[in-house]
This record gives structure tokens, sequence and C-alpha cells, in this order.
């Protein structure tokens, strides 16, 4: 019985590793283990042996039965990570075929630099504020300090629908507007559209967008002014950017002030882009001028404030070294698809 | 306005700063610096020579040998000019020196020319003999130069061998060029520059000391002057100068005037010119026997009037243009230009000078209308200080008198009948200092006031405005003054104290931000269009005549026809983009563009137009009108909108008539959609099956919501069934979606389309479609009756639609 159950582990185990495939494996198993199995007819079979031999067979039958798993187990895993390996090696593809990609759309660089630009200032807790395109002769100069005739007017060609109804020519209306609501403080940017009867060409445009900020509340400085437009330069135009104040006029502010930056392309040290001065011109602002504050009824000596206005195209143009104005109302899909 | 070095040195001559920080400091105490040039950049060891000898050049008949004396030696130097001789005092460029230009080449050299010796036709020549060309100048300038060859030195200009010929000719200047605001009407003039330059570098500054030597007579027996219109004319200042001697002007004259571009004429013309720059008043000179009556009149013209300046142009005159005129007729436009009939000519023997200050918005707007713009009227249309007429008139006689270019008559005739009050402006350092957010003392203040010509009382602490800053008004333009003069640069940086704000976008921007969103993810890029277009748009969008939308506001000054009216309909920025695109091969294009359209409340404009903000989809090349519908699909979803039903269209003129939509809300009209009709196309020369969609952004934002509640995710099986259906061709699909939905009960959980068929096996006419209703309940699995009998109600529904279950 023993020298049987030997001879027939043996085979198994030498069936067992010459197995090619799984199915195989399969096989060896139903005919050693399964129900009509050679190993399963020597259980049967335990009725014919004696009672005392019957737990030393049934032992043997056991351990035979266990080492024949063992090496079916064995075996499938060794089988199955070949397979594996082999089906891996089929599956391969050229990984430097293009990746696929599904049709995406482009942000407007001008959008993406406004967006941008809000982020900062909202950050610094400034809500944004809308205004009309089509405004009153009101709000776009008088109560900016700009009555009739002034020759401010002439320098800002005013498209004119009538004598009091124009398309805007600054964001600084929607100052006024908000101003003469009266809710106070204030700490505003007003993105928008404006016009100005500029010919088309490549550093003009009809029709361009500016964003207008302002701040009033009580004892509000020109050191405020310079602190606040300092923080956004280094927010938006990075960590090192330098500003620098030069005194200008604005009708609706005083003192004003034009700002510079350290050219973002070279630092400072001078290339093309700043015409080798280092600096670049960026914006205009000021102290909301006392006259102003009064005409949108606020009282200049309790409260005071400071504006300033940043012209989009400029500071995208600049930024993505766009060298012609047109091209950001062409909208050729070969230049949105740039950005 | 710009200013060369020298002249301001004249008024400031403690001025002595390299260019680069002259400009510097200016542009950031207020005057903006935009350029200057050295005269002399290129012009580099340039000495005065003195011809020795001349010899024929061996080898060469155009060429002639000289020794030339430069002081310290004798050189020896090849030339080719035929205009030089013995004796003559010459500019000559030493070995390794530079000019600014080569002779007759027009080509700009902005590093100039190197200049070594070498040899001419195997003869030494160690330097060039210059050209007034060659040294950056021309004859307009330099009018005694040759046409053509070396410029010589005249007799009377006193050079000696050796001198610097850079210095001798007056190029050794810079031109600085200053953007000047427009509030700054007094540093339009020499005077005002040289102030300004005086209190940025703290230096004693000299205006000019004006003192007139009258020779007897008195001038109103020469000149009447009677102002008729004292609104447009504030004051008129006449003078009258006899014996008048025409002739050159002093070369300090010539060179301060070359250095600003003006050329010299003659003594008389020159003196007016050197005043206007130096004051910024312009001026003008009648000849006195031209004058009918001895008499000045200023008074408008009459509507249709015509005059005939000094250029010998014929203008055409109005009502609201002020004339100067004489007894009998028109002499000058006011402000703007002489008449050619009181033109002043080389014989002239007595001049009627005026100084006059006109309003400056008449002059601009006169200026504008008559189509004529001069250097007088650039500097009235700033708005002149009525005192600068008095001070220039008598500078410009004093001029007269010392350059002996004629008599000055004893007296002036100055019309000024209101007088400008002189300003006062309280004295307020604390006011100041609160606005700038420094701690600057009250005495330094003073200090700036002081250059500045303020005068401070101390009494009552106020300051009186000198009249020509008429744009000092009130405590911020002081407090301005003195940031200028502090610096800037030296004011301290802090941030805004006081409550905390949130900062925020408005819903409708969210809104908008969702809408970029969805159209990017979808293949749409963001482009950008003008608000204004042409008519024309109306007819290539087939509009009827009578289409609300035709009733567009009208801009009065367009740049043309083409930028006139402001877009009602969204869709031309979006299809002439699209055009573009196409016409230049670009396969595929997708384009959004969120912006406004203005609709009128009522035309001609009495009040503010409505501003609706449109989201324009346009697209190409790859996709149809249910890709164009999926995004607008999308962004309803994303925002929370449902409820929303596709109602075909057949009204949109410029879309397909058989593919074009509405989607609604119940009676809201959320956006349109369609394939652009061929026509439309054609018009726009684009040649392709096109698709738009326009939404209505305030629409979108009224009804969204970011609101999301979680629902829980279903734990029992759904129970699906398939309806496949025969009905007529024209019956529209969503028609059966809608019943379907409005039958299935509350168990439906969604209903799908999944197939469309037309052909033979459904019959003429017919068309079979296909959905997949699939039911579930939350809280337990559904029995097959319950299912059948919803199935049962939708179908009895159809049926009475004529909608059969296909066998």
């Amino acid at each position: 019985m023993k020298e049987k159950l030997e001879a027939m582990k043996a085979e198994a185990i030498a069936r067992i590793e010459s197995a090619k495939d799984l199915d195989a494996l399969n096989e060896i198993k139903v005919a050693m283990l399964g129900k009509k199995g050679e190993l399963t007819a020597v259980l049967k079979g335990m009725k014919d042996v004696p009672p005392e031999e019957r737990p030393q067979v049934g032992q043997m039958v056991n351990e035979a039965r266990a080492a024949i798993e063992e090496k079916l187990e064995e075996e499938r895993t060794k089988l199955a990570r070949m397979l594996r390996t082999e089906k891996l090696k089929r599956e391969t593809i050229d990984v430097t075929l293009p990746g696929r990609r599904s049709l995406r759309g482009h942000r407007h660089p001008n959008q993406t630099a406004l967006e941008d630009l809000e982020r900062v200032f909202i950050g610094m807790g400034y809500e944004v504020v809308d205004g009309p395109e089509v405004e009153y002769d009101r709000y776009n100069f008088e109560l900016l300090n700009i009555p009739a005739n002034h020759p401010a007017k002439d320098e800002q060609d005013t498209f004119y629908i009538t004598k009091d109804i124009l398309l805007r020519t600054q964001t600084s209306p929607v100052q006024a507007r908000v101003m003469e609501q009266g809710k106070l403080p204030i700490r505003m940017i007003s993105p928008g559209r404006v016009f100005r009867s500029d010919e088309v060409d490549a550093t003009h445009s009809p029709s361009f967008h500016q964003l207008e900020g302002l701040v009033i509340d009580r004892g509000i400085t020109f050191a405020d002014l310079k602190g606040t437009l300092g923080q956004f330069a280094r927010e938006f135009f990075g960590e090192k950017t330098k500003v620098k104040f030069r005194p200008h006029h604005f009708p609706f502010t005083e003192p004003s002030a034009e700002v510079d930056i350290t050219c973002f392309k070279c630092g400072g040290k001078g290339c093309r882009m700043c015409k080798g001065s280092g600096w670049i011109e960026i914006l205009g602002c000021g102290m909301v001028h006392p006259h102003v504050l009064e005409m949108c009824g606020i009282d200049p000596k309790e409260y005071q404030g400071f504006a300033f206005g940043i012209g989009l195209e400029r500071v995208t143009l600049l930024k993505y070294e766009i060298d012609d104005m047109r091209l950001l109302y062409e909208n050729d899909v070969r230049f949105l698809n740039q950005f | 306005m710009k200013t060369p070095l020298s002249w301001l040195k004249a008024y400031v001559p403690d001025l002595n700063v390299d260019v680069q920080e002259f400009v510097d400091r200016m542009t950031l105490s207020g005057s903006h610096v935009e350029g200057y040039e050295k005269k002399d950049k290129n012009l580099e060891k340039i000495v005065v020579g003195k011809i020795e000898s001349m010899e024929r050049h061996p080898d060469a008949d155009k060429l002639v040998v000289c020794q030339v004396n430069v002081g310290t030696e004798v050189l020896q130097i090849v030339t080719g000019a035929k205009n030089v001789k013995t004796g003559d005092l010459i500019p000559l460029v030493l070995d390794g020196g530079k000019v600014a230009a080569a002779h007759g080449d027009d080509t700009e050299y902005p590093e100039g020319i190197k200049i070594k010796k070498g040899k001419l036709r195997g003869v030494e020549s160690n330097g060039m003999m210059c050209g007034i060309e060659e040294l950056g100048s021309s004859r307009d300038f330099y009018p005694e130069a040759p046409e053509d060859g070396v410029y010589v030195f005249q007799e009377e200009s006193g050079v000696k061998p050796g001198d610097d010929a850079v210095k001798a000719l007056g190029l050794d200047d810079t031109v600085v060029e200053y953007e000047i605001t427009s509030n700054r009407v007094d540093c339009f003039s020499m005077i005002g520059m040289a102030r300004e330059a005086a209190a940025t570098f703290d230096k004693p500054f000299y205006p000019p000391v004006v003192s007139v030597k009258e020779s007897g007579g008195d001038v109103n027996d020469y000149i009447r002057v009677k102002v008729e219109d004292t609104e447009l004319c504030t004051r008129y200042c006449a003078r009258v100068v006899k014996n008048i001697t025409i002739g050159p002007s002093p070369k300090w004259m010539q060179d301060r005037l070359k250095a600003m571009g003006i050329r010299s004429i003659n003594n008389l013309v020159d003196i007016t010119n050197y005043v206007m720059e130096e004051y910024g008043q312009p001026m003008h000179a009648y000849d006195l026997k031209t004058i009918a009556g001895n008499q000045i009149v200023v008074k408008r013209a009459a509507d249709g009037d015509t005059f005939t300046t000094l250029d010998g142009q014929e203008r055409k005159l109005d009502a609201d243009v002020l004339m100067i005129c004489d007894g009998e007729k028109e002499v000058g436009i006011a402000g703007i230009m002489g008449g050619e009939n009181s033109m002043i000519t080389e014989d002239v023997k007595t001049v009627l000078f005026e100084a006059a200050c006109f309003d400056g918005t008449n002059i601009r707007l006169s200026s504008k209308r008559i189509g004529l713009q001069t250097d007088a009227s650039f500097k009235f249309t700033k708005g002149l200080d009525p005192a600068s007429a008095y001070e220039a008139i008598n500078r410009a006689c004093q001029l007269v008198e010392e350059m002996g270019c004629g008599e000055v008559v004893s007296g002036i005739v100055d019309v000024y009948p209101n007088p400008a009050e002189e300003k006062v402006l309280p004295f307020e350092p604390d006011r100041y200092n609160a606005l700038l957010g420094t701690d600057i003392p009250a005495e330094d203040m003073l200090s700036y006031f002081a250059k500045l010509g303020l005068t401070y009382h101390e009494d009552d602490q106020t300051l009186t405005i000198p009249s020509f800053r008429q744009d000092l008004g009130c405590m911020a333009d002081l407090a301005e003054e003195v940031a200028r003069f502090y610096g800037y640069d030296n004011i301290p940086v802090s941030l805004p104290k006081g409550e905390a704000t949130v900062g925020k976008k408005p819903f409708h921007q969210r809104v908008n931000d969702v809408a970029r969103e969805i159209c990017e993810r979808n293949g749409f890029s963001g482009g950008m269009s003008y608000s204004f277009e042409s008519p024309k748009v109306f007819d290539k969008l087939l509009l009827p005549e009578d289409a609300k939308e035709r009733n567009a506001i009208v801009i009065s000054n367009p740049l043309g026809e083409d930028f006139s009216i402001m877009r009602t309909v969204s869709l031309n920025g979006i299809l002439t983009s699209l055009a573009t695109n196409y016409n230049r091969r670009n396969k595929i294009a997708r384009l959004y563009e969120l912006g406004n359209i203005y609709l009128p409340k009522s035309l001609p404009l009495t009040e503010l137009p409505e501003e609706k903000m449109r989201l324009t989809l346009g697209m190409y090349g790859e996709g149809d009108f249910f890709d164009m519908k999926g995004v607008v699909e999308e962004l309803l979803e994303k925002l929370g909108i449902r409820g929303v039903t596709c109602e075909p269209s057949k009204d949109i003129p410029y879309l397909h008539p058989g593919r074009q939509a509405r989607m609604m809300k119940g009676k809201l009209e959320l956006a349109l959609l369609g394939q652009v009709h061929p026509e439309t196309g054609d018009n726009y020369d684009l040649k392709t099956d096109a698709y738009v969609a326009v939404i209505n952004m305030e629409t979108l934002t009224m009804l969204a919501g970011f609101d999301r509640k979680y629902e829980g995710i279903a734990k029992f099986p759904a129970s699906t069934r398939d309806l496949s259906m025969v009905m007529g061709k024209e019956m529209f699909v969503g028609q059966i979606e809608q019943v379907i939905k409005k039958n299935a009960g509350k168990m439906l959980e969604s209903c799908e389309l999944f197939d469309v068929y037309e052909g033979e096996q459904v019959g003429e006419g017919k068309k079979s479609v296909a959905f997949a209703l699939s039911f579930r309940a939350k809280d337990r699995n559904l029995e097959s009756a319950e299912v059948d009998k919803a199935v049962d109600k939708v179908l009895e529904a159809l049926k009475n639609l004529g909608v059969e279950l296909r066998a």
C-alpha cells in the first residue's frame, strides 16, 4: 500500500512538472484528486483495509494529497506568472506615439490676465463691481472733475451717442456710481470694456479694457496707495518687482501718479521690452480729488481714498509678449490656441 | 515740450548735472521726460582748423592736399571739397574722431562714423574736413553753410585754430523732451521749465528782468483797441515799434531757436518766436500800415465768412470763431493764424505787436473746425495766464530795443476789463501730511512753496498763488506740490487700516465663469469682438426691414460706417471670426464670446440702453447641431437649470429653417441655436456648415443655482423597458419624450433615446423611435406589474398622438 501510494505521488508530481498549461494541470488534479481520481479511489478502498491499519493508511493518503496539492499550486502559480508575462509582452505598445487629446478650448489671454488681476485684488479684500458701458457724460466726465469743454475730454476722444450719453472712455465712472450710493467704506475693483476713438493699429484699438480700483475710508493716505500697489505688483509680477511712483496729472485724483515697475523680462537691467530703461509703465493712480468726493456726496474732511486704473491690454501684451494688439480681436484659433 | 539744456541754464546758471541725472530727477518731480537728444552724441574730436596752404594732389584731379593748423600742430588733410581756400577756418575731425553722418548719404548712423587717418590715392590724410550734414545738422539751421562742401566759419564767429568746433557751432547741447500734463500750462514755456528745474535741483532761479526802454511818443496815437467779446478775449495787449530795421538776429538767439528746431528768419520774426518759447505766450506782429483806421477790433466772425490766412489758404469761418479786425476788415484769426493782408514784409517800418489771452476752449474748438492747428493755437488751447500777455509783450519790446531792431513807442494798450483775482489758499501742513501719510515739517513745505513762487503770509497763514499756477486751487493741489518736492519715493509705504472687507465677485460673474469653463471644456476658445459694427450686419443676417434688432443705437462720431452702430445681435463678431479662420484655412474653429448687446429703450436715446450679456458660440469643421446643443445642455445642467424644453423654430432668419431651435424654460427664452443659414454664411464668406448658439446670460443668472443635495445611491435594482415606436416623420422626438415623462409616473428614473430610424421597414413618411425607460423605487424592489401599468399608461397617451408600438 505504502509503495503504491509513493508511486502514485511520484507519478503525479512528474506529470505536474511536465504540464504545459493550466488545463493540463486541471486534468491532473481531476485525475488524482477528483471524485473519480486515483487518490480518491484509494480512500474509497479504505473499507478493505484492516481497521488497525486505517489510521496509518489515512495519514499516508492525506500526506500524498497534500504533497500533490502543494505541487499543483506551485506549478499553477509558476504557469500563471509565465502566461501573464507573455501576455504583457504581447501587449507592448509604442509609447512614443502621440497622446490622444480631446478638443479643448483656450481662454482668451486678455481674460486670463484679467482673472489674474482680479484674484490678487479679491485676495486683498476688494469687491468686483460692474458698470454700464454706455454711460452718461455726468458719470464719465462731470463727476470725475472733467467739466464741459475740459481739454481732457479731447485727450480721451470720446464716442458720443447724444450730447449726454456716450461710450465710456474709462472704467472710472463706476467709481462715481459706487461713491454716489454712499455705502462706506469702499474697497472695489471694476474691470470692463472702454472706448476711445483711436484708429486701429498695432498699439491702438477703439475698444479696450481697464481695471479700476477704488478705496475710500477714514484716514486713507498716499502711503497706503503706495503700499497697496507695491503689494499688488509683487503678487502679480513677481516677488522681486519694484515700483516707482512718478507725479502725474489726472483730473479726478490729486496728488496723482503714474506707476512704473521693474521690467519683468530683464528684471530692471534694461532690454528691448523696457526700451533699455529697466522700467515699464503700468498704471495711473492717485488720491481721489476732494472735489470728486464732494460731488459724489462724501465729506472729504472725513473720508479720503485712492483710485487706480490699469490698462488690461497693456498688461496682456506685455505679459505674453504679443506685438500686435489687433491679434486680440481677430480670434484666429492659431493665436488663441497658444494660451 | 522740449527744452535745450543750454537755454534752461540761462535762467538756472548753477544747474550743473549730467543729462541722466537731470532726466531722472525731473521725471520724479513731475516733468516726465520722454526722451532726450544729445546733439553731439556722435561728434568726437572735432576742432577748428585753419587751412594754411593747398596743393594739387599728384595723382587725382579732384583732390587737394591741405596743410591745416589745428592750434597745436599742422596736419596734412586731403579733401575733395571745392569750396575751401587758403585761410579758411573749418571744422576738422581728427584721427580717431567721429562724425554723425556721411556726405551725400541719407543713411542714418545711430553710432556715428569713425574717422581714421589713411592714404587717399597714396597721399596721407590725418583727418577730415566736415560739412554741416556730417555734423548732424542742416542748412536749415546753418544757412551760411554751402549747399555742397565743407562748412566754413564766418569771420564774426571769432573762432581760432584748435577751438572745439562743436561748441563753436552750438552743437554741444542736449534737447530734453517732456510730457507735460494738461494742468501745467506754465510748463509749456522755457521759464516754466526752468522754474521746475531750479526747484527740483534746489538752485537759484533767475527769470528775465524785463524793462522796456521807451523812445517817446504815445502808443494811443498809433492804435486803438476794442474788444467786443471779453469772454473769448480776456486780455489784449498792444505795443508799437517804429523805425524797424530788419536784419539777422544775434547768434545766441539763433542758437537757442536752432536748438528748438526753429529756423531763424530775421530779427523781428525771431523775437516773436523766441518770446513764444520763453513765456509760452504766442505773439503776433502786424505791419501797422496795413491796419485800417489805426484800430483793432476783437470780435466774432459771421457765419459763412471766409478769410485768407498768411499761408495763402482760404478758411471758412463761423460765428464762434474769434477774429482780429481793423477798422475795415479782418486781419487775423485770433490765436490761430494771422492774415495774408497784414503780413510783415521786408520793407515794414512800423510794427504792431499783439499779445493776448484768448479762451482756450474756444481756440481749441475753432482750430478743430477750421482744420488749422498752429504752434500758437496749441499754446492757447491750454488756457493761458492773462498775466503772461503783458509780460511777453514787454519782453519782446525789450529785445527789439536791445537788438537794435526798432524804437519802442512809449506806453502799452492793455485791454483787461476783468482782471483775475489773486488766489489765496490757507497753509494747512497737517492736512497735507494726513493726505500723504507723511510727517513732513511745515518749514520744509514752505521752502518748496517758495521755490515755486508761492508767497507765504505768516500773519494769517495763507499762501498767495502766482497767476501762472492756475492749477493750484485746493488743499490736495498743495499737498501734491509738497509730495513732488519731498519726493514720491520718500513717502512711506503702508496698507489701508480700518475694517476688513470681504473680497468677492458678483453672482452673475460666477455664472459667467461657469459658462467659460463649459465652453472651453467643449473645445471653444474665448474670442473678443467690437461692440460697434456696421448697419450692414442686419442685411447679412437676413433680418427683415421691420426687425426690432434694427433699432440700434447710432454713434454720432464713429470711426466709420463699419463701426457706427452698437450691436443689438451678438452674432456678427463670431461669424466674422469664423470666416477669418475658415479663409485662413484653419480646419476646425470653435469660438465663444461673452459680451454685451445694447438694446435702446427708445430712440433717439434719452436714457441708458439695456446692456444684455450674451454668450455666443460658433463652430465649423467638426460636430453638428447636436454637439452645439450638448454644450448648451451641459451649461444649463451645470447651472442647475432644469425643466428646459427645446422648441423647434422656423422664424430665426439667419439660421437654417429646418435646423434651429430655442431652449425655453416655461416662457423664458434661454438660448437659441442652429445651423447658420447658407445665405448668411455666404454673406460672411463662410462657405461651410457652421453652427451657432446665443445664450441669454441674464436669464441664466436669474435661474442659476449652485446648491446641490445628495440624493443617495439606489439600493434596489432598476427595472427597464425598451419602447420601439412608429410615428409620422414630422413628429418631434422631444414631444414623445415629454409624453413619456408626463405619463410614466414618479417611478420613472430615466428615459433615454437609443434609436431613430427611417426607411423601408417602417414605411413611407414614417420613422421608428426607440426609448429605454428605466423605473426604480428608492425603498423596495418594483413589482413587474407596477412597471407594466406605468408603461401601459405611456402607451395609451402615445396612442392618442398616433404613435404605435412597433411590432
